[in-house]
């Protein structure tokens, strides 16, 4: 060919069109991969950067100090076992969602853990961290509802999914629900629409009680639901309501109210150390066992803390108790595996986190992508899907769990049949009855995008 | 509800409480009145106490060896912490005093989480401390009774050593002025030695008093701190006489306030902070000049 001949150094016509086509190509490739995501899934919060390796991330803030940090504690070991159950593709997590190999979506999960103590903005600032820095694809966090509020909003502002830790307040996925946000423990309206009978049943009607509320949601909205259901169905009576600081380092004037009140039963709201160490007080001052104790939204470790002395015939409605084991398989597998790694038996906090990340797992394999819109929607598709408490369901409405209640009821010492078998189930109320109108506490979710 | 029973009941809580406050508070007030070092550890010192006295009662049963234990444990931590660190800061700034102790505070808390965990423990007091006695408008815990003897005797102790002893003369003299007393002659530093050792004895003895009413955590000085720096402020920076004063005012200002409205307690009790510092800046009995 005569091209052959002609000198290498100088580039022939055909030359020039060849590598300059190609130079044109490459250099309209990405655009053309960047307009096909602009029309259709254009760049959102940690997306897709976040999701560009071979891991994924999360950013888990739990309290490790003050009132709520034993709590907070239990709850990190519940996300460690569900990210390792995770990423080894583990029967367990398989069992609730079913797609799973290993990892999520084929990525290992990695996750990086910060202290709240319990503070929004201790969270939030953690979480935010978490998000600039390294990309976190999902963030969690909670034990306290001010907390679970605040990311509710990062989460919405920075469009990254948060999956609610232990938050009992109405405003979680009520008031103050989000799009980016979904929660697996109930509401405190739920907990007292499923306790409420059973008090009733228990202490009959017209009863005079006292409540002991920390000062803040989760206190107010809980106490208020509990109140109203006793007040509403039974002719209850609240005779005084001694509202307290988170972390208050005494109860004695609290007390000294409560014994001046004429009440009969003790309904105490509040939560952690400060529940424990009002608890123990109540009792010293001679208010328990003379009241009735009521705890509305069971506190892990109370009755570890307090004794079976305290805790014999007091009813508490929770999110899990280990004894379940007997009837539900899931729970079973649960129980066992967590005690094989930590050495004892699982909490509510522990049990719930696991359960997020697990729901967490099975609701980005539904969707296929990590494009938070379409978790979203993978959330709010109806669909029936398992737990360690049998079958749930996500309401889209307000991104609630629809999940059972359980009614425990404090055994006596004599009855325990080892040392850490300290509730009995009395009962489990199936969750679609219990629940308000999604729009009941005003829920509007806000913007996908 | 208010009735003259609950207003009774509340006023000797407030005394409970108070009593309390005050004793830890004297421990705080006296370091800081003579060394010029305000200890953010105070709180942590307290905490140790309850912990090395749980130790000791958890280990023997016995009530009298968890005072002792707790007593004496963080007296000799004070006496080692003195020699180590504090008294290189007492010729530096107050923010650089302020974040040593706030730091050692921080090292004491989680030394403890690491060791006993975030769980609650309980000390039971001693068997005839037990149970409820009744003052005729209100049942009463005894053990809760006693602090406020056991307070009183410990503060009349501390009284006595401060205002009856060669070595009280020469801690007050330091209050009022440590460059005097050095050039007298006196070894100061090694007073200050013993008033800190002092201090911390009175917070370690405070901690495991109240360990019994409390459930102990690793956090159970932090809230305490807030609470100590406000009788304080109350009673007058370096003033032993105006700990007490100061502790028992606000152990009843959280108390007769909780009985209105329980939400207020905290806001009052600042309250009356804020007004006491804008009457008389340097405290109801604080000395002219301290403040």
């Amino acid at each position: 060919m005569r091209d052959k001949k002609t000198n290498p150094l100088i580039p022939s016509r055909r030359d020039f069109i060849r590598i300059g086509a190609g130079a044109a190509g490459s250099a309209a490739l990405p655009g053309f991969i960047g307009s096909a995501w602009a029309e259709d899934k254009p760049p959102i919060g940690t997306w897709p950067a976040g999701t560009q390796g071979d891991s994924v991330f999360i950013g888990i803030s739990v309290p490790r100090t003050g009132t709520y940090a034993l709590q907070g504690e239990d709850e990190l070991k519940g996300y460690q076992l569900a990210i390792e159950h995770i990423n080894a593709g583990h029967p367990l997590i398989k069992a609730i969602s079913p797609k799973t190999t290993k990892g999520v979506l084929g990525k290992q999960l990695k996750h990086g853990v910060a202290d709240s103590a319990a503070k929004p903005n201790d969270a939030v600032q953690a979480q935010q961290r978490f998000i600039t820095e390294n990309k976190a694809i999902m963030i969690t966090g909670g034990t306290s509802s001010a907390v679970a509020v605040a990311l509710n909003k990062l989460a919405q502002r920075e469009k990254v999914i948060f999956v609610c830790g232990i938050s009992g307040s109405n405003d979680t996925t009520g008031k103050d629900c989000v799009r980016y946000g979904v929660r697996q423990n109930f509401y405190g309206e739920t907990a007292a629409n499923a306790i409420g009978p059973a008090l009733l049943k228990a202490y009959g009607k017209n009863r005079k009680a006292a409540f002991m509320t920390p000062d803040y949601t989760y206190g107010h909205t809980v106490t208020k639901s509990v109140n109203e259901f006793l007040t509403k169905n039974g002719g209850w009576t609240m005779v005084t309501n001694q509202v307290s600081p988170l972390g208050a380092p005494d109860y004695s004037s609290y007390l000294t109210n409560i014994a001046n009140s004429g009440a009969e039963i003790l309904v105490n709201v509040n939560w952690g150390h400060d529940a424990v160490l009002s608890t123990q007080q109540a009792k010293q001052f001679g208010l328990l066992p003379k009241m009735k104790l009521v705890i509305p939204y069971q506190i892990p470790f109370l009755a570890r803390e307090v004794g079976p002395e305290i805790t014999e015939g007091v009813y508490a409605a929770t999110d899990f108790w280990w004894t379940m084991e007997d009837k539900y398989p899931l729970a079973k597998m649960f129980v066992e595996e967590f005690e094989k790694k930590f050495g004892y038996k699982p909490e509510w906090g522990a049990e719930n986190a696991y359960m997020e990340f697990a729901l967490w797992a099975e609701a980005v394999e539904h969707a296929g992508s990590f494009y938070p819109p379409d978790v979203i929607k993978s959330y709010e598709s109806p669909r029936k899907l398992q737990s360690f408490v049998g079958e749930v369901s996500w309401r889209p409405e307000d991104h609630q769990l629809v999940r059972p209640v359980v009614i425990v009821k404090g055994k006596a010492k004599s009855a325990m049949r080892n040392k850490e078998d300290y509730w009995e189930v009395v009962e489990v109320v199936p969750g679609a009855g219990l629940m308000q109108k999604p729009d009941a506490f005003g829920c509007n979710l806000g913007s996908y995008t | 509800m208010i009735t003259w029973t609950n207003f009774l009941s509340q006023l000797f809580n407030g005394l409970a409480l108070g009593a309390l406050l005050a004793l830890i508070s004297s421990g705080l007030t006296i370091i800081y009145g003579t060394l010029g070092v305000l200890n953010l550890a105070h709180g942590a010192m307290f905490m140790l106490g309850g912990y090395a006295g749980y130790a000791a009662w958890s280990a023997t049963g016995s009530f009298l060896a968890a005072l002792a234990a707790g007593t004496l444990a963080v007296g000799l931590l004070g006496l080692i912490m003195e020699r180590v660190v504090i008294r290189y800061f007492y010729g530096r700034p107050d923010e650089d005093q302020l974040l040593v102790t706030f730091g050692l505070s921080i090292c004491f808390v989680e030394a403890i989480r690491l060791i006993f965990s975030s769980q609650s423990l309980s000390v039971q007091p001693p068997a005839a401390l037990l149970g409820i006695t009744s003052l005729g408008v209100m049942m009463y815990p005894t053990y809760r009774l006693a602090v406020v003897g056991i307070c009183a005797l410990a503060l009349f102790a501390l009284w006595f050593v401060l205002f009856r002893t060669r070595l009280g003369m020469i801690v007050r003299a330091g209050i009022d002025d440590a460059v005097m007393v050095d050039s007298l002659g006196i070894n100061v530093y090694r007073v200050f030695m013993v008033v800190f050792a002092i201090g911390a004895m009175a917070a370690g003895f405070a901690g495991i008093v109240n360990a019994p009413v409390v459930s102990l955590t690793p956090e159970v000085g932090e809230a305490i701190l807030v609470q100590t720096f406000v009788v304080v402020v109350i009673g007058g920076v370096g003033s032993f006489p105006g700990a007490i004063l100061g502790g028992l005012i606000a152990g009843e200002i959280i108390s007769i306030t909780s009985m209105v409205n329980p939400g207020y307690a905290y806001v009052m009790l600042f309250a009356a902070m804020t007004l006491v510092l804008l009457v008389r800046p340097r405290g109801l009995l604080g000395a002219q000049g301290r403040a």
